[in-house]
Protein backbone atom coordinates (compact mmCIF):
# COMPACT_ATOMS: atom_id res chain seq x y z
CA UNK A 1 0.00 0.00 0.00
CA UNK A 2 1.37 3.31 -0.95
CA UNK A 3 0.20 6.90 -0.73
CA UNK A 4 -1.48 8.06 -3.93
CA UNK A 5 0.89 9.99 -6.12
CA UNK A 6 -0.36 13.15 -7.71
CA UNK A 7 1.35 16.08 -9.23
CA UNK A 8 0.76 19.23 -7.24
CA UNK A 9 -0.48 22.10 -9.40
CA UNK A 10 2.44 24.26 -10.44
CA UNK A 11 0.92 27.68 -9.98
CA UNK A 12 2.73 30.99 -10.13
CA UNK A 13 2.59 32.85 -6.83
CA UNK A 14 0.03 35.34 -8.03
CA UNK A 15 -2.28 32.67 -9.36
CA UNK A 16 -1.72 30.55 -6.29
CA UNK A 17 -2.79 33.41 -4.07
CA UNK A 18 -5.91 34.15 -6.10
CA UNK A 19 -6.81 30.45 -6.09
CA UNK A 20 -6.35 30.16 -2.35
CA UNK A 21 -8.32 33.35 -1.77
CA UNK A 22 -11.25 32.05 -3.79
CA UNK A 23 -11.13 28.62 -2.20
CA UNK A 24 -11.28 30.19 1.26
CA UNK A 25 -14.29 32.26 0.26
CA UNK A 26 -15.82 29.04 -1.01
CA UNK A 27 -15.15 27.40 2.32
CA UNK A 28 -16.74 30.27 4.24
CA UNK A 29 -19.86 30.26 2.04
CA UNK A 30 -20.13 26.51 2.43
CA UNK A 31 -19.90 26.73 6.20
CA UNK A 32 -22.62 29.40 6.42
CA UNK A 33 -24.97 27.66 4.03
CA UNK A 34 -24.53 24.21 5.43
CA UNK A 35 -24.29 24.80 9.16
CA UNK A 36 -24.92 28.28 10.12
CA UNK A 37 -27.56 30.10 8.12
CA UNK A 38 -30.30 30.24 10.74
CA UNK A 39 -27.86 31.10 13.49
CA UNK A 40 -26.23 33.76 11.40
CA UNK A 41 -29.53 35.43 10.52
CA UNK A 42 -30.77 35.32 14.10
CA UNK A 43 -27.52 36.74 15.38
CA UNK A 44 -27.44 39.62 12.93
CA UNK A 45 -31.13 40.45 12.62
CA UNK A 46 -32.47 40.21 16.14
CA UNK A 47 -31.04 43.46 17.45
CA UNK A 48 -32.07 45.64 14.48
CA UNK A 49 -35.52 44.07 14.48
CA UNK A 50 -36.03 45.03 18.10
CA UNK A 51 -34.82 48.54 17.41
CA UNK A 52 -37.29 48.82 14.55
CA UNK A 53 -40.11 47.39 16.59
CA UNK A 54 -39.59 49.41 19.77
CA UNK A 55 -38.53 52.73 18.25
CA UNK A 56 -40.46 52.55 14.99
CA UNK A 57 -43.65 50.87 16.16
CA UNK A 58 -44.07 50.87 19.94
CA UNK A 59 -42.91 54.40 20.74
CA UNK A 60 -45.15 56.04 18.09
CA UNK A 61 -47.99 53.78 19.24
CA UNK A 62 -47.80 55.02 22.83
CA UNK A 63 -47.28 58.58 21.69
CA UNK A 64 -43.63 58.84 22.77
CA UNK A 65 -42.51 59.49 19.20
CA UNK A 66 -44.02 60.81 16.00
CA UNK A 67 -45.58 58.37 13.59
CA UNK A 68 -43.13 59.36 10.89
CA UNK A 69 -40.15 58.44 13.06
CA UNK A 70 -40.06 54.98 11.53
CA UNK A 71 -39.27 56.39 8.10
CA UNK A 72 -36.33 58.32 9.55
CA UNK A 73 -35.19 55.30 11.49
CA UNK A 74 -35.11 52.73 8.70
CA UNK A 75 -32.05 54.03 6.81
CA UNK A 76 -30.16 54.18 10.10
CA UNK A 77 -31.13 50.62 10.98
CA UNK A 78 -30.07 49.32 7.57
CA UNK A 79 -26.76 51.11 8.01
CA UNK A 80 -26.37 49.75 11.52
CA UNK A 81 -27.05 46.22 10.37
CA UNK A 82 -24.59 46.45 7.48
CA UNK A 83 -21.94 47.94 9.71
CA UNK A 84 -22.22 45.93 12.90
CA UNK A 85 -22.82 42.58 11.22
CA UNK A 86 -19.62 43.01 9.22
CA UNK A 87 -17.77 44.27 12.25
CA UNK A 88 -18.76 41.40 14.50
CA UNK A 89 -18.33 38.73 11.85
CA UNK A 90 -14.77 39.91 11.33
CA UNK A 91 -13.79 40.45 14.94
CA UNK A 92 -15.34 37.55 16.83
CA UNK A 93 -14.06 34.66 14.71
CA UNK A 94 -10.59 36.19 14.71
CA UNK A 95 -10.52 36.42 18.48
CA UNK A 96 -11.54 32.80 18.80
CA UNK A 97 -9.19 31.59 16.08
CA UNK A 98 -6.13 33.42 17.28
CA UNK A 99 -6.48 32.76 20.96
CA UNK A 100 -8.24 29.47 21.41
CA UNK A 101 -8.76 27.06 18.56
CA UNK A 102 -5.76 27.98 16.38
CA UNK A 103 -7.92 26.88 13.47
CA UNK A 104 -6.66 29.77 11.43
CA UNK A 105 -3.26 28.05 11.25
CA UNK A 106 -4.34 25.86 8.36
CA UNK A 107 -5.17 28.95 6.35
CA UNK A 108 -1.99 30.71 7.39
CA UNK A 109 -0.09 27.79 5.89
CA UNK A 110 -1.96 27.98 2.60
CA UNK A 111 -0.17 29.83 -0.22
CA UNK A 112 -1.58 33.24 0.62
CA UNK A 113 0.03 36.31 2.20
CA UNK A 114 -1.18 37.14 5.67
CA UNK A 115 -2.54 40.51 4.52
CA UNK A 116 -4.53 38.81 1.77
CA UNK A 117 -6.01 36.45 4.34
CA UNK A 118 -7.01 39.49 6.40
CA UNK A 119 -8.71 40.97 3.34
CA UNK A 120 -10.44 37.64 2.70
CA UNK A 121 -11.86 37.71 6.22
CA UNK A 122 -13.12 41.25 5.67
CA UNK A 123 -14.69 40.44 2.32
CA UNK A 124 -16.61 37.45 3.66
CA UNK A 125 -17.78 39.34 6.74
CA UNK A 126 -18.92 42.16 4.47
CA UNK A 127 -20.88 39.67 2.42
CA UNK A 128 -22.65 38.58 5.58
CA UNK A 129 -23.31 42.22 6.36
CA UNK A 130 -24.89 42.74 2.94
CA UNK A 131 -27.14 39.70 3.33
CA UNK A 132 -28.29 40.87 6.75
CA UNK A 133 -28.73 44.47 5.58
CA UNK A 134 -30.93 43.37 2.70
CA UNK A 135 -32.87 40.89 4.82
CA UNK A 136 -33.90 43.66 7.19
CA UNK A 137 -35.83 45.54 4.48
CA UNK A 138 -38.78 43.15 3.95
CA UNK A 139 -38.97 42.63 7.70
CA UNK A 140 -39.12 46.39 8.21
CA UNK A 141 -42.01 46.53 5.73
CA UNK A 142 -43.93 44.25 8.08
CA UNK A 143 -42.98 45.99 11.31
CA UNK A 144 -43.11 49.71 10.58
CA UNK A 145 -46.58 51.29 10.66
CA UNK A 146 -45.90 53.22 7.46
CA UNK A 147 -44.28 50.24 5.77
CA UNK A 148 -41.26 50.86 3.53
CA UNK A 149 -41.45 53.57 0.94
CA UNK A 150 -38.82 53.39 -1.78
CA UNK A 151 -40.31 56.15 -3.94
CA UNK A 152 -37.40 58.55 -3.57
CA UNK A 153 -34.57 56.06 -3.68
CA UNK A 154 -31.27 56.87 -5.34
CA UNK A 155 -30.37 53.36 -6.43
CA UNK A 156 -26.81 54.12 -7.34
CA UNK A 157 -26.13 55.62 -3.94
CA UNK A 158 -27.86 52.72 -2.22
CA UNK A 159 -25.85 50.06 -4.06
CA UNK A 160 -22.55 51.84 -3.52
CA UNK A 161 -23.26 52.17 0.19
CA UNK A 162 -24.35 48.55 0.33
CA UNK A 163 -20.88 47.58 -0.90
CA UNK A 164 -18.71 50.13 0.86
CA UNK A 165 -20.46 50.38 4.22
CA UNK A 166 -19.85 46.79 5.28
CA UNK A 167 -16.18 47.09 4.34
CA UNK A 168 -15.88 50.03 6.70
CA UNK A 169 -17.47 47.93 9.43
CA UNK A 170 -15.24 44.98 8.67
CA UNK A 171 -12.12 47.13 8.85
CA UNK A 172 -13.10 48.34 12.31
CA UNK A 173 -13.77 44.69 13.22
CA UNK A 174 -10.36 43.64 11.96
CA UNK A 175 -8.72 46.17 14.23
CA UNK A 176 -10.83 45.26 17.25
CA UNK A 177 -10.31 41.54 16.70
CA UNK A 178 -6.54 41.79 16.57
CA UNK A 179 -5.70 44.82 18.71
CA UNK A 180 -5.88 43.52 22.25
CA UNK A 181 -4.91 40.47 24.24
CA UNK A 182 -7.60 37.78 24.32
CA UNK A 183 -8.15 38.27 28.05
CA UNK A 184 -9.16 41.89 27.46
CA UNK A 185 -11.39 41.24 24.49
CA UNK A 186 -14.73 41.31 26.28
CA UNK A 187 -13.88 44.66 27.86
CA UNK A 188 -12.81 45.88 24.47
CA UNK A 189 -16.15 44.99 22.91
CA UNK A 190 -18.11 46.41 25.81
CA UNK A 191 -16.42 49.80 25.63
CA UNK A 192 -16.47 50.13 21.86
CA UNK A 193 -19.74 48.60 20.64
CA UNK A 194 -22.15 50.66 22.71
CA UNK A 195 -20.63 54.04 21.77
CA UNK A 196 -20.43 52.94 18.13
CA UNK A 197 -24.09 51.99 18.25
CA UNK A 198 -25.38 55.21 19.74
CA UNK A 199 -23.12 57.83 18.16
CA UNK A 200 -23.62 56.61 14.60
CA UNK A 201 -26.60 58.82 13.56
CA UNK A 202 -28.66 55.66 13.50
CA UNK A 203 -31.59 56.87 15.57
CA UNK A 204 -31.56 60.53 14.55
CA UNK A 205 -30.61 62.57 11.47
CA UNK A 206 -27.21 64.13 11.99
CA UNK A 207 -28.42 67.61 10.98
CA UNK A 208 -30.96 67.55 13.78
CA UNK A 209 -28.08 67.68 16.26
CA UNK A 210 -27.43 71.35 15.38
CA UNK A 211 -28.42 72.43 18.84
CA UNK A 212 -26.11 69.90 20.46
CA UNK A 213 -23.04 71.04 18.64
CA UNK A 214 -20.37 69.24 20.68
CA UNK A 215 -22.13 65.93 20.25
CA UNK A 216 -22.68 66.58 16.57
CA UNK A 217 -18.96 67.09 16.06
CA UNK A 218 -18.09 64.09 18.19
CA UNK A 219 -20.26 61.76 16.11
CA UNK A 220 -18.20 62.62 13.04
CA UNK A 221 -15.51 60.39 14.51
CA UNK A 222 -17.76 57.37 14.13
CA UNK A 223 -17.63 55.84 10.62
CA UNK A 224 -21.20 54.61 11.10
CA UNK A 225 -22.37 58.24 11.05
CA UNK A 226 -21.37 58.54 7.39
CA UNK A 227 -23.04 55.29 6.45
CA UNK A 228 -26.28 56.16 8.24
CA UNK A 229 -26.35 59.63 6.75
CA UNK A 230 -25.52 58.25 3.32
CA UNK A 231 -28.38 55.78 3.58
CA UNK A 232 -30.71 58.49 4.76
CA UNK A 233 -29.75 60.60 1.75
CA UNK A 234 -30.12 57.67 -0.63
CA UNK A 235 -33.42 56.34 0.68
CA UNK A 236 -35.33 59.42 1.85
CA UNK A 237 -35.75 63.12 1.31
CA UNK A 238 -34.73 63.91 4.89
CA UNK A 239 -31.82 66.39 4.85
CA UNK A 240 -28.57 64.47 5.30
CA UNK A 241 -24.81 64.88 5.01
CA UNK A 242 -23.73 65.51 1.43
CA UNK A 243 -22.57 62.61 -0.70
CA UNK A 244 -19.05 64.05 -0.84
CA UNK A 245 -18.73 64.04 2.94
CA UNK A 246 -20.20 60.57 3.16
CA UNK A 247 -17.73 59.22 0.61
CA UNK A 248 -14.84 60.99 2.28
CA UNK A 249 -15.78 59.74 5.74
CA UNK A 250 -16.21 56.14 4.65
CA UNK A 251 -13.08 56.02 2.52
CA UNK A 252 -10.89 57.63 5.17
CA UNK A 253 -12.28 55.43 7.92
CA UNK A 254 -11.88 52.26 5.88
CA UNK A 255 -8.34 53.22 4.92
CA UNK A 256 -7.26 54.03 8.48
CA UNK A 257 -8.97 51.14 10.26
CA UNK A 258 -8.16 48.76 7.43
CA UNK A 259 -4.46 49.60 7.51
CA UNK A 260 -4.26 49.32 11.29
CA UNK A 261 -6.34 46.15 11.20
CA UNK A 262 -4.20 44.44 8.58
CA UNK A 263 -1.13 45.42 10.55
CA UNK A 264 -2.66 43.97 13.71
CA UNK A 265 -3.62 40.83 11.83
CA UNK A 266 -0.16 40.20 10.40
CA UNK A 267 1.33 40.81 13.83
CA UNK A 268 -0.98 38.23 15.37
CA UNK A 269 -0.58 35.84 12.44
CA UNK A 270 3.05 35.14 13.29
CA UNK A 271 4.37 34.58 16.80
CA UNK B 1 21.98 19.73 -2.14
CA UNK B 2 20.57 21.58 0.85
CA UNK B 3 16.82 22.01 0.61
CA UNK B 4 16.33 23.82 3.91
CA UNK B 5 18.98 26.07 5.42
CA UNK B 6 18.75 27.50 8.93
CA UNK B 7 21.49 29.95 9.72
CA UNK B 8 22.09 31.48 13.12
CA UNK B 9 18.39 31.51 13.97
CA UNK B 10 17.43 33.41 17.11
CA UNK B 11 13.96 33.78 18.55
CA UNK B 12 12.92 35.75 21.60
CA UNK B 13 9.14 35.79 21.99
CA UNK B 14 9.04 38.88 24.18
CA UNK B 15 11.61 41.48 25.07
CA UNK B 16 13.24 40.37 28.29
CA UNK B 17 12.17 36.74 27.96
CA UNK B 18 14.96 34.21 27.52
CA UNK B 19 15.72 33.20 23.95
CA UNK B 20 13.60 30.23 22.88
CA UNK B 21 16.05 29.61 20.06
CA UNK B 22 19.56 30.91 20.63
CA UNK B 23 21.59 30.65 17.45
CA UNK B 24 20.59 27.45 15.67
CA UNK B 25 22.17 26.51 12.35
CA UNK B 26 21.73 23.37 10.27
CA UNK B 27 20.98 22.26 6.75
CA UNK B 28 18.59 19.58 5.56
CA UNK B 29 19.43 17.98 2.24
CA UNK B 30 16.82 17.25 -0.37
CA UNK B 31 15.26 13.87 0.35
CA UNK B 32 16.81 13.64 3.80
CA UNK B 33 14.98 12.72 6.99
CA UNK B 34 16.20 15.07 9.65
CA UNK B 35 15.33 14.73 13.34
CA UNK B 36 15.17 17.35 16.05
CA UNK B 37 15.48 15.91 19.54
CA UNK B 38 15.50 17.78 22.79
CA UNK B 39 13.87 18.10 26.19
CA UNK B 40 10.55 19.94 26.64
CA UNK B 41 10.95 23.62 25.94
CA UNK B 42 14.24 23.14 24.09
CA UNK B 43 13.02 25.16 21.13
CA UNK B 44 12.07 22.44 18.62
CA UNK B 45 8.58 23.71 17.86
CA UNK B 46 9.87 27.27 17.67
CA UNK B 47 12.52 26.22 15.15
CA UNK B 48 9.90 24.45 13.05
CA UNK B 49 7.65 27.50 13.39
CA UNK B 50 10.36 29.71 11.90
CA UNK B 51 10.93 27.24 9.05
CA UNK B 52 7.22 27.11 8.26
CA UNK B 53 6.70 30.91 8.28
CA UNK B 54 4.63 30.76 11.48
CA UNK B 55 7.25 32.28 13.78
CA UNK B 56 9.03 35.51 12.92
CA UNK B 57 12.77 35.10 13.53
CA UNK B 58 14.27 37.69 15.87
CA UNK B 59 17.44 37.37 13.81
CA UNK B 60 19.08 34.92 11.48
CA UNK B 61 17.82 33.46 8.25
CA UNK B 62 15.88 30.44 7.05
CA UNK B 63 15.49 29.40 3.43
CA UNK B 64 13.44 26.58 1.95
CA UNK B 65 14.32 25.55 -1.59
CA UNK B 66 16.21 28.84 -1.83
CA UNK B 67 13.25 30.98 -0.75
CA UNK B 68 13.51 33.13 2.35
CA UNK B 69 10.73 32.33 4.83
CA UNK B 70 10.14 35.98 5.64
CA UNK B 71 10.46 37.64 2.23
CA UNK B 72 9.05 34.81 0.10
CA UNK B 73 6.56 33.26 2.49
CA UNK B 74 4.09 32.30 -0.22
CA UNK B 75 6.69 30.42 -2.26
CA UNK B 76 7.76 28.62 0.91
CA UNK B 77 4.20 27.71 1.82
CA UNK B 78 3.64 26.24 -1.64
CA UNK B 79 6.44 23.77 -0.95
CA UNK B 80 5.82 22.64 2.60
CA UNK B 81 3.28 20.89 4.78
CA UNK B 82 3.06 20.70 8.51
CA UNK B 83 1.64 18.32 11.08
CA UNK B 84 1.53 20.46 14.20
CA UNK B 85 2.05 19.34 17.76
CA UNK B 86 -1.31 20.76 18.82
CA UNK B 87 -4.50 20.08 16.86
CA UNK B 88 -5.62 22.94 14.63
CA UNK B 89 -8.24 21.23 12.49
CA UNK B 90 -10.95 23.38 10.95
CA UNK B 91 -13.79 22.31 13.21
CA UNK B 92 -16.52 23.92 11.17
CA UNK B 93 -15.98 21.13 8.64
CA UNK B 94 -16.35 17.38 8.42
CA UNK B 95 -13.28 15.19 8.03
CA UNK B 96 -13.49 14.89 4.28
CA UNK B 97 -14.19 18.60 3.90
CA UNK B 98 -11.06 19.36 5.89
CA UNK B 99 -9.09 17.49 3.25
CA UNK B 100 -10.90 18.72 0.15
CA UNK B 101 -10.87 22.37 1.17
CA UNK B 102 -7.22 22.10 2.11
CA UNK B 103 -6.46 20.78 -1.37
CA UNK B 104 -8.61 23.55 -2.86
CA UNK B 105 -6.46 26.17 -1.12
CA UNK B 106 -3.53 24.64 -2.97
CA UNK B 107 -5.30 24.72 -6.33
CA UNK B 108 -6.33 21.10 -6.81
CA UNK B 109 -9.33 20.49 -9.07
CA UNK B 110 -12.63 19.27 -7.66
CA UNK B 111 -12.45 15.70 -9.01
CA UNK B 112 -8.87 15.25 -8.02
CA UNK B 113 -9.27 16.44 -4.48
CA UNK B 114 -12.23 14.25 -3.66
CA UNK B 115 -10.55 11.13 -5.02
CA UNK B 116 -7.35 11.89 -3.22
CA UNK B 117 -9.12 12.66 0.03
CA UNK B 118 -10.98 9.36 -0.04
CA UNK B 119 -7.76 7.51 -0.78
CA UNK B 120 -5.89 9.14 2.10
CA UNK B 121 -8.78 8.63 4.49
CA UNK B 122 -8.87 4.94 3.74
CA UNK B 123 -5.09 4.74 3.97
CA UNK B 124 -5.28 6.27 7.43
CA UNK B 125 -8.10 4.03 8.54
CA UNK B 126 -10.72 6.77 8.66
CA UNK B 127 -12.99 5.46 5.91
CA UNK B 128 -16.62 5.34 6.93
CA UNK B 129 -16.04 8.27 9.25
CA UNK B 130 -15.35 10.87 6.60
CA UNK B 131 -18.66 12.68 7.05
CA UNK B 132 -18.33 13.09 10.79
CA UNK B 133 -17.72 16.40 12.50
CA UNK B 134 -14.19 16.85 13.75
CA UNK B 135 -15.50 17.29 17.28
CA UNK B 136 -16.47 13.64 17.38
CA UNK B 137 -12.95 12.50 16.53
CA UNK B 138 -10.68 11.03 19.19
CA UNK B 139 -7.24 12.54 19.74
CA UNK B 140 -5.47 9.88 17.71
CA UNK B 141 -7.98 10.12 14.88
CA UNK B 142 -7.54 13.89 14.74
CA UNK B 143 -3.79 13.31 14.58
CA UNK B 144 -4.22 10.91 11.67
CA UNK B 145 -6.46 13.38 9.90
CA UNK B 146 -3.81 16.08 10.27
CA UNK B 147 -1.31 13.70 8.71
CA UNK B 148 -3.69 13.07 5.81
CA UNK B 149 -4.20 16.81 5.45
CA UNK B 150 -0.45 17.40 5.23
CA UNK B 151 -0.15 14.79 2.49
CA UNK B 152 -3.08 16.21 0.49
CA UNK B 153 -1.13 18.79 -1.47
CA UNK B 154 1.92 16.69 -2.19
CA UNK B 155 4.51 18.86 -0.41
CA UNK B 156 8.21 18.92 -1.24
CA UNK B 157 9.08 19.15 2.45
CA UNK B 158 7.06 17.83 5.33
CA UNK B 159 7.37 18.97 8.93
CA UNK B 160 6.16 16.57 11.59
CA UNK B 161 6.11 17.94 15.13
CA UNK B 162 5.80 14.90 17.41
CA UNK B 163 3.67 13.09 14.86
CA UNK B 164 3.40 9.81 16.74
CA UNK B 165 2.48 11.23 20.14
CA UNK B 166 -0.98 9.94 20.92
CA UNK B 167 -1.02 7.34 18.17
CA UNK B 168 -1.67 3.66 18.81
CA UNK B 169 1.07 1.20 17.79
CA UNK B 170 -0.63 0.34 14.50
CA UNK B 171 -0.90 3.97 13.48
CA UNK B 172 2.67 4.52 14.51
CA UNK B 173 3.89 1.68 12.34
CA UNK B 174 1.70 2.99 9.56
CA UNK B 175 3.24 6.43 9.86
CA UNK B 176 6.72 4.96 9.73
CA UNK B 177 5.77 3.21 6.47
CA UNK B 178 4.46 6.48 5.08
CA UNK B 179 7.69 8.20 6.02
CA UNK B 180 9.60 5.53 4.14
CA UNK B 181 7.30 6.04 1.11
CA UNK B 182 7.82 9.76 1.20
CA UNK B 183 11.55 9.34 1.37
CA UNK B 184 11.42 7.05 -1.64
CA UNK B 185 9.62 9.83 -3.50
CA UNK B 186 12.30 12.33 -2.59
CA UNK B 187 10.27 14.32 -0.09
CA UNK B 188 12.40 16.08 2.49
CA UNK B 189 11.32 15.48 6.09
CA UNK B 190 11.95 17.18 9.35
CA UNK B 191 10.49 15.57 12.44
CA UNK B 192 10.65 15.95 16.17
CA UNK B 193 9.95 13.14 18.57
CA UNK B 194 10.57 12.07 22.13
CA UNK B 195 10.71 8.44 21.03
CA UNK B 196 14.41 7.70 20.66
CA UNK B 197 13.85 4.37 18.95
CA UNK B 198 11.73 6.14 16.38
CA UNK B 199 14.38 8.77 15.75
CA UNK B 200 17.06 6.12 15.49
CA UNK B 201 15.00 4.12 13.03
CA UNK B 202 13.81 6.92 10.79
CA UNK B 203 16.33 9.71 10.75
CA UNK B 204 19.34 10.10 8.51
CA UNK B 205 20.69 12.78 10.77
CA UNK B 206 19.65 14.12 14.14
CA UNK B 207 20.24 17.44 15.86
CA UNK B 208 19.95 17.40 19.62
CA UNK B 209 18.80 20.78 20.90
CA UNK B 210 18.83 22.01 24.46
CA UNK B 211 18.13 25.51 25.76
CA UNK B 212 17.68 26.75 22.22
CA UNK B 213 21.03 25.54 20.95
CA UNK B 214 22.16 22.59 18.88
CA UNK B 215 24.45 20.65 21.18
CA UNK B 216 25.08 17.72 18.84
CA UNK B 217 24.35 17.01 15.19
CA UNK B 218 25.23 13.75 13.53
CA UNK B 219 23.93 10.49 12.15
CA UNK B 220 22.37 8.22 14.81
CA UNK B 221 25.51 6.10 14.70
CA UNK B 222 27.73 9.15 15.03
CA UNK B 223 25.72 10.29 18.03
CA UNK B 224 26.07 6.93 19.74
CA UNK B 225 29.80 7.29 19.43
CA UNK B 226 29.57 10.39 21.62
CA UNK B 227 29.14 8.22 24.70
CA UNK B 228 32.41 8.25 26.61
CA UNK B 229 34.16 4.91 26.25
CA UNK B 230 32.40 2.15 24.39
CA UNK B 231 29.80 1.55 26.98
CA UNK B 232 29.17 1.99 30.62
CA UNK B 233 27.06 0.80 33.51
CA UNK B 234 24.15 2.36 35.26
CA UNK B 235 24.13 1.32 38.91
CA UNK B 236 21.41 2.03 41.44
CA UNK B 237 22.84 2.54 44.91
CA UNK B 238 21.61 3.41 48.39
CA UNK B 239 23.80 4.70 51.20
CA UNK B 240 25.31 7.88 52.55
CA UNK B 241 28.62 8.06 50.71
CA UNK B 242 28.88 10.28 47.62
CA UNK B 243 28.88 7.93 44.62
CA UNK B 244 30.76 10.50 42.55
CA UNK B 245 33.85 10.22 44.75
CA UNK B 246 33.52 6.48 45.20
CA UNK B 247 33.50 5.67 41.49
CA UNK B 248 35.64 8.55 40.27
CA UNK B 249 38.76 6.47 39.80
CA UNK B 250 37.09 4.13 37.28
CA UNK B 251 36.17 6.76 34.71
CA UNK B 252 33.59 9.44 34.01
CA UNK B 253 30.72 9.39 36.52
CA UNK B 254 27.25 10.96 36.33
CA UNK B 255 25.03 10.97 39.42
CA UNK B 256 21.31 11.61 39.16
CA UNK B 257 19.23 13.14 41.95
CA UNK B 258 18.28 10.89 44.83
CA UNK B 259 14.91 9.15 44.55
CA UNK B 260 13.08 6.82 46.94
CA UNK B 261 15.05 3.94 45.49
CA UNK B 262 18.39 5.62 46.02
CA UNK B 263 20.54 7.13 43.32
CA UNK B 264 21.36 6.16 39.77
CA UNK B 265 24.99 6.42 38.88
CA UNK B 266 26.29 6.19 35.33
CA UNK B 267 29.87 5.07 35.11
CA UNK B 268 31.53 5.11 31.71
CA UNK B 269 34.29 2.58 32.27
CA UNK B 270 35.30 -0.90 31.13
CA UNK B 271 36.18 -2.32 34.56
CA UNK B 272 34.52 -5.62 35.48
CA UNK B 273 31.32 -5.25 37.41
CA UNK B 274 32.79 -7.05 40.44
CA UNK B 275 35.35 -4.26 40.92
CA UNK B 276 32.65 -1.64 40.95
CA UNK B 277 30.50 -3.56 43.40
CA UNK B 278 33.52 -4.11 45.66
CA UNK B 279 34.27 -0.39 45.62
CA UNK B 280 30.66 0.38 46.50
CA UNK B 281 30.72 -2.13 49.36
CA UNK B 282 33.93 -0.73 50.73
CA UNK B 283 32.37 2.76 50.84
CA UNK B 284 29.17 1.53 52.48
CA UNK B 285 26.98 1.85 49.41
CA UNK B 286 24.44 -0.88 48.69
CA UNK B 287 24.07 -1.85 45.03
CA UNK B 288 20.36 -2.24 44.24
CA UNK B 289 20.48 -2.79 40.52
CA UNK B 290 22.71 -2.74 37.50
CA UNK B 291 22.01 -1.97 33.86
CA UNK B 292 24.42 -2.01 30.98
CA UNK B 293 24.31 1.19 28.94
CA UNK B 294 23.96 -0.13 25.44
CA UNK B 295 24.66 3.04 23.62
CA UNK B 296 21.06 3.67 22.64
CA UNK B 297 20.11 7.11 21.43
CA UNK B 298 18.33 7.55 24.73
CA UNK B 299 21.57 7.04 26.60
CA UNK B 300 23.27 9.60 24.39
CA UNK B 301 20.39 11.99 24.91
CA UNK B 302 20.52 11.71 28.68
CA UNK B 303 24.29 11.92 28.62
CA UNK B 304 24.12 15.19 26.65
CA UNK B 305 21.13 16.88 28.24
CA UNK B 306 21.25 15.57 31.78
CA UNK B 307 18.54 14.05 33.90
CA UNK B 308 16.92 17.19 35.27
CA UNK B 309 13.28 17.74 34.46
CA UNK B 310 12.47 20.75 32.33
N1 LIG C 1 3.92 31.50 21.54
C1 LIG C 1 4.84 31.60 22.51
N2 LIG C 1 4.93 32.70 23.27
C2 LIG C 1 5.87 32.81 24.23
N3 LIG C 1 6.76 31.86 24.54
C3 LIG C 1 6.74 30.73 23.81
C4 LIG C 1 5.78 30.52 22.77
N4 LIG C 1 6.00 29.30 22.23
C5 LIG C 1 7.03 28.78 22.91
N5 LIG C 1 7.48 29.61 23.87
C6 LIG C 1 8.63 29.38 24.77
O1 LIG C 1 9.75 29.07 23.99
C7 LIG C 1 10.49 28.00 24.55
C8 LIG C 1 10.65 26.88 23.54
O2 LIG C 1 9.38 26.32 23.30
P1 LIG C 1 9.13 25.24 22.16
O3 LIG C 1 7.66 25.07 22.05
O4 LIG C 1 9.88 25.64 20.95
O5 LIG C 1 9.78 23.94 22.80
P2 LIG C 1 9.78 22.42 22.30
O6 LIG C 1 11.21 22.03 22.14
O7 LIG C 1 8.92 22.26 21.12
O8 LIG C 1 9.16 21.66 23.56
P3 LIG C 1 8.18 20.38 23.66
O9 LIG C 1 9.03 19.17 23.61
O10 LIG C 1 7.58 20.54 25.02
O11 LIG C 1 7.19 20.49 22.57
C9 LIG C 1 9.75 27.60 25.82
O12 LIG C 1 10.42 28.21 26.91
C10 LIG C 1 8.38 28.18 25.65
O13 LIG C 1 7.85 28.57 26.89
MG1 LIG D 1 7.18 21.27 20.75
Amino acid sequence: MSAPVVQAPQLGQRRAQITAFKAMCGRDCWVILRHDLAGFLAQSLLQPLFFLFIFGRVLPEIGAAQGSYGAQLLPGIIALTLFLTSLQNTALPLVIDFSFTKEIEDRLLAPLSAWALAVQKMVMASLRGIVAGLAIIPLAALILPGGVDFADVSWLGFVVLLLVGPLAGASVGLLLGTAVEPQKISTMFAVTLTPLLFTGATFYPWQALDTLRWFQVLTLLNPLTYLSEGMRGALTTIPALGAGWVALGLVVATAIFGTLGVRGFTRRATD
Amino acid sequence: MAFAVVSDLHKRYRPGAPEAVAGVSFEVSEGEIFGLLGPNGAGKTTTIGAMTTRVRPTSGQVTIDGFDVVRDAVAVKQRIAMVPQRPNLDRALTAIEVLTFHAAYFGFGRQQRRARAMELLSLLGLEGREDEEINTYSGGMAQRLMIARALMHDPRMLFLDEPTTGLDPQSRLFLWDRVADLRARGVTLLLTTHDMAEADLLCDRIAIVDHGEVIALDTPRGLRNLLPGDRGLEIGVTGDADPATVFQRFGEVEVADATDDGRNVRIYATNPLAELVAAADAAGLRVEGVRRIEGTLEDVFVHLTGRDLR
